[in-house]
C-alpha cells in the first residue's frame, strides 16, 4: 500500500511533466493542424538554459523559472515565423519535415556548444517529509503543484479569456477569423510562445528532478509527450494532461512490476491498442460538420 | 446620397492560377444604399467580394471610403467598418453563439458598447437570445444566417458584404431575413448583396449588376433590370 502511494507519487511528478510538454503539441496542432517536432528540443533548450543561468549566474529558482519562460517564448516565436510561417499554405507534411529539421538544428546547436553532460545544481533546498515508510520531497511537491496550476491559468486562458476564444475559433476554421477583425498572425504567436513557455518550464522542473541534462534529452520525452497529447486527443487541451498522467503511471505501474527494459515496449504497445480502440484519443472528437 | 462612392471597384480581375474568376469589372456602391450582385455559379461573384475583403490576390483598384484597399490585410478592414458575411456562413461551430458574437466583437475594446451590441442584435434576431449557449453548430440553417449577420452587427459595419444569404432557406425565411436586411440598411448601414435569387434581391436593392463568366453583362436600377428581357429570361424565371 505504501509502495503503491509512492509509486503513484512518482508517476504524478512525472505525468507533470509530459502533460506540460504535451500541452505545448497539442496547441499548436490545435490550430495549425501541425505537430511542431521541435517542441521536445524545446523542452531541452529550456532545461539548458536553466542550468546556464543557475551555474553561470547563480540564480535561484523563481527568477531562473522566469527567464526561461520568457526566453523560450521568445524563441518558440521566431522559430514559428522563420520555419513555419512562410510554409502555412504548403502542405501540412512540408511543415511537419521542417519541424523535424527545426530539433535536429537545436540538438546540433546545443552540441556544438556543449558537448557533454552537465549536471543541473540545486535551485533550491530540499525538504524530505517522512511518514513511516511513505516519503514526500518538497520538490515532488512544487513540481506536481506548479505544473497543476500552469495547467489551470492555460485552461482559464483558453476557455475564459478573448485570447483563446480566437484560439478555439481558428481551431475550427482559420480562414473565417480574420472576417472577424482578429489579427490570426498575432494570435498563433502567442500560442507558440505559450506553447515553448510551458515547454521551457517542463524543462527547468524535469532537470530538477533528473539532474543529468544532455542535447538529446529532449528526444525521448518529447516523443512520450506527443504521445502522450494524442492518448488525449490532439488538440484537446484538457485531454494533453489527462494523456501525460495516463502514461506515466502505465510507464511507473509496468516498471514496478517489471524489469526497466519491458517499460517503454509494454507502455507504447497499450497507447497504440488504446489508438485501435478509440483513433481520436479519450477526449478527441472526430469533427461532425453540419451543412 | 452623395457623389463619392463608399466602395469603388475599378477594372478588377481575380485569377486562380490559370483559372479566371472575374475578369476587368467595375462598379460603386454608394452610402446607404442596397446594391446586388446577381449571375449563375462559378460567375465570379464570391471572389470579387474576397478580393474585396482582401482575401484573396487580384489586380485592379478597389477604394473603401476614399482609400487604397491594396495590401489591407482582412482584419483591419473590419476596424475600418467593412464586414463580409462569407458563402456558407463561416459559423464557428466548436463556439457558443454568444462566442460567435463575442469574437465578431474582437475590435471593439469598450465592454459597454459591446453590451448594446449584444442587446442590439437580439433586438433583430430575438431566436439567438434563446440559443446564446447553444454551440453554433447545431443551429439551424436559417439561424446559421441569423447569426452570421449578427456577428457582422457586432463589429458596427457600415458596409456589409452578404454573399447569398437565400442559400439552401425555405421561401419564408429569406423573406425573413431579407425583411431584416432592410430594416439593418435604415439604420444608415450600406449593403452589397451577392444573390442568385434575383427576385429576392431586387425586391430590397436599389441597383444591380449582373456577372456572367468574370464580367459585368447588365447594370441598373433594380426596375430597369427586372423589366429587361434578358433578364427575365435568365435570371427571373421567364
Ligand atoms: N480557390 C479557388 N481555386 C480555383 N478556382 C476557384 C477558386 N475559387 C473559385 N474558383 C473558380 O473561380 C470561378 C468563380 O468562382 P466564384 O466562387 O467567385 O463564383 P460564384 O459566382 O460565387 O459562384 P456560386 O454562385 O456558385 O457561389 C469559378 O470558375 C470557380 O471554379
Ligand atoms: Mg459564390
Amino acid at each position: 500500500m505504501i509502495y503503491f502511494l509512492q509509486q503513484t507519487l512518482n508517476a504524478l511528478q512525472l505525468g507533470s511533466i509530459y502533460a506540460l510538454i504535451a500541452l505545448g503539441y497539442t496547441m499548436v496542432y490545435g490550430i495549425l493542424l501541425m505537430i511542431n517536432f521541435a517542441h521536445g528540443d524545446l523542452f531541452m533548450v529550456g532545461a539548458f538554459l536553466a542550468f546556464a543561468l543557475a551555474t553561470f549566474l547563480g540564480w535561484s529558482f523563481v527568477p531562473t523559472l522566469l527567464a526561461a519562460m520568457i526566453a523560450l517564448a521568445v524563441l518558440g516565436v521566431v522559430i514559428e515565423r522563420l520555419a513555419y510561417k512562410p510554409l502555412r499554405h504548403a502542405p501540412k507534411m512540408s511543415a511537419v519535415i521542417t519541424a523535424l529539421g527545426v530539433g535536429i538544428f537545436l540538438e546540433h546547436l546545443m552540441l556544438a556548444f556543449n558537448p557533454y553532460p552537465r549536471h543541473m545544481p540545486e535551485l533550491m533546498p530540499v525538504h524530505i517529509w517522512t511518514f513511516g515508510q511513505f516519503s514526500i520531497s518538497s520538490l515532488q511537491v512544487l513540481i506536481i503543484g506548479l505544473s497543476v496550476s500552469l495547467m489551470v491559468v492555460l485552461d482559464w486562458v483558453v476557455m475564459k479569456t478573448k485570447l483563446g476564444l480566437a484560439m478555439r475559433a481558428i481551431s475550427w476554421n482559420i480562414k473565417i477569423v480574420p472576417l472577424m477583425g482578429v489579427p490570426v498572425n498575432r494570435v498563433i504567436s502567442a500560442t507558440f510562445a505559450m506553447g515553448a513557455a510551458l515547454g521551457a518550464a517542463a524543462g527547468t522542473l524535469y532537470s530538477m528532478a533528473y539532474p543529468v541534462i544532455d542535447p538529446y534529452m529532449g528526444v525521448m520525452v518529447g516523443w512520450k509527450a506527443f504521445i502522450a497529447a494524442v492518448i488525449g486527443g490532439i488538440g484537446n487541451i484538457r485531454g494533453a494532461v489527462l494523456g501525460g498522467f495516463i502514461l506515466a503511471g502505465v510507464e511507473i505501474g509496468v516498471a514496478a512490476v517489471l524489469p526497466t527494459t519491458f517499460r517503454d515496449f509494454i507502455s507504447f504497445g497499450l497507447l497504440l491498442i488504446l489508438l485501435v480502440v478509440r483513433p481520436h484519443g479519450l477526449l478527441g472528437k472526430p469533427r461532425v460538420e453540419k451543412i | 446620397m452623395n457623389d463619392t462612392p463608399l466602395l469603388s471597384i475599378k477594372n478588377l480581375n481575380v485569377a486562380y492560377g490559370s483559372v479566371r474568376a472575374v475578369s476587368g469589372i467595375s462598379l460603386d456602391v454608394y452610402e446607404g444604399e442596397i446594391v446586388t450582385l446577381m449571375g449563375a455559379n462559378g460567375a465570379g461573384k464570391s471572389s470579387t467580394l474576397c478580393a474585396i475583403s482582401g482575401l484573396v490576390p487580384y489586380s485592379g483598384a478597389i477604394t473603401y471610403q476614399g482609400q487604397s484597399l491594396r495590401k489591407m490585410s482582412p482584419d483591419r478592414l473590419v476596424g475600418m467598418g467593412m464586414a463580409h458575411v462569407p458563402e456558407g456562413r463561416g459559423i464557428f461551430s466548436n463556439l457558443t453563439v454568444h462566442e460567435n458574437l463575442r469574437l465578431a466583437a474582437w475590435t471593439q475594446k469598450d465592454a459597454g458598447k459591446i453590451r448594446e451590441d449584444f442587446a442590439r442584435v437580439f433586438a433583430l434576431f430575438p431566436r439567438l437570445r434563446d440559443r446564446q449557449r447553444q454551440a453554433g453548430g447545431t443551429l439551424s440553417g436559417g439561424e446559421q444566417q441569423m447569426l452570421a449577420v449578427g456577428r457582422a452587427l457586432m463589429s458596427r459595419a457600415r458596409l456589409l458584404l452578404l454573399d447569398e444569404p437565400s442559400m439552401g432557406l425555405a421561401p419564408v425565411l429569406v423573406r425573413e431575413i431579407f425583411n431584416i436586411l432592410r430594416d439593418i440598411n435604415r439604420t444608415g448601414v450600406t449593403i452589397l448583396l451577392v444573390e442568385q435569387n434575383a427576385n429576392m434581391a431586387l425586391r430590397i436593392a436599389s441597383r444591380g449588376y449582373v456577372l456572367e463568366t468574370g464580367a459585368v453583362v447588365l447594370q441598373g436600377a433594380s426596375e430597369e433590370l427586372r423589366d429587361s428581357p434578358r433578364m427575365r429570361e435568365a435570371y427571373l424565371g421567364g
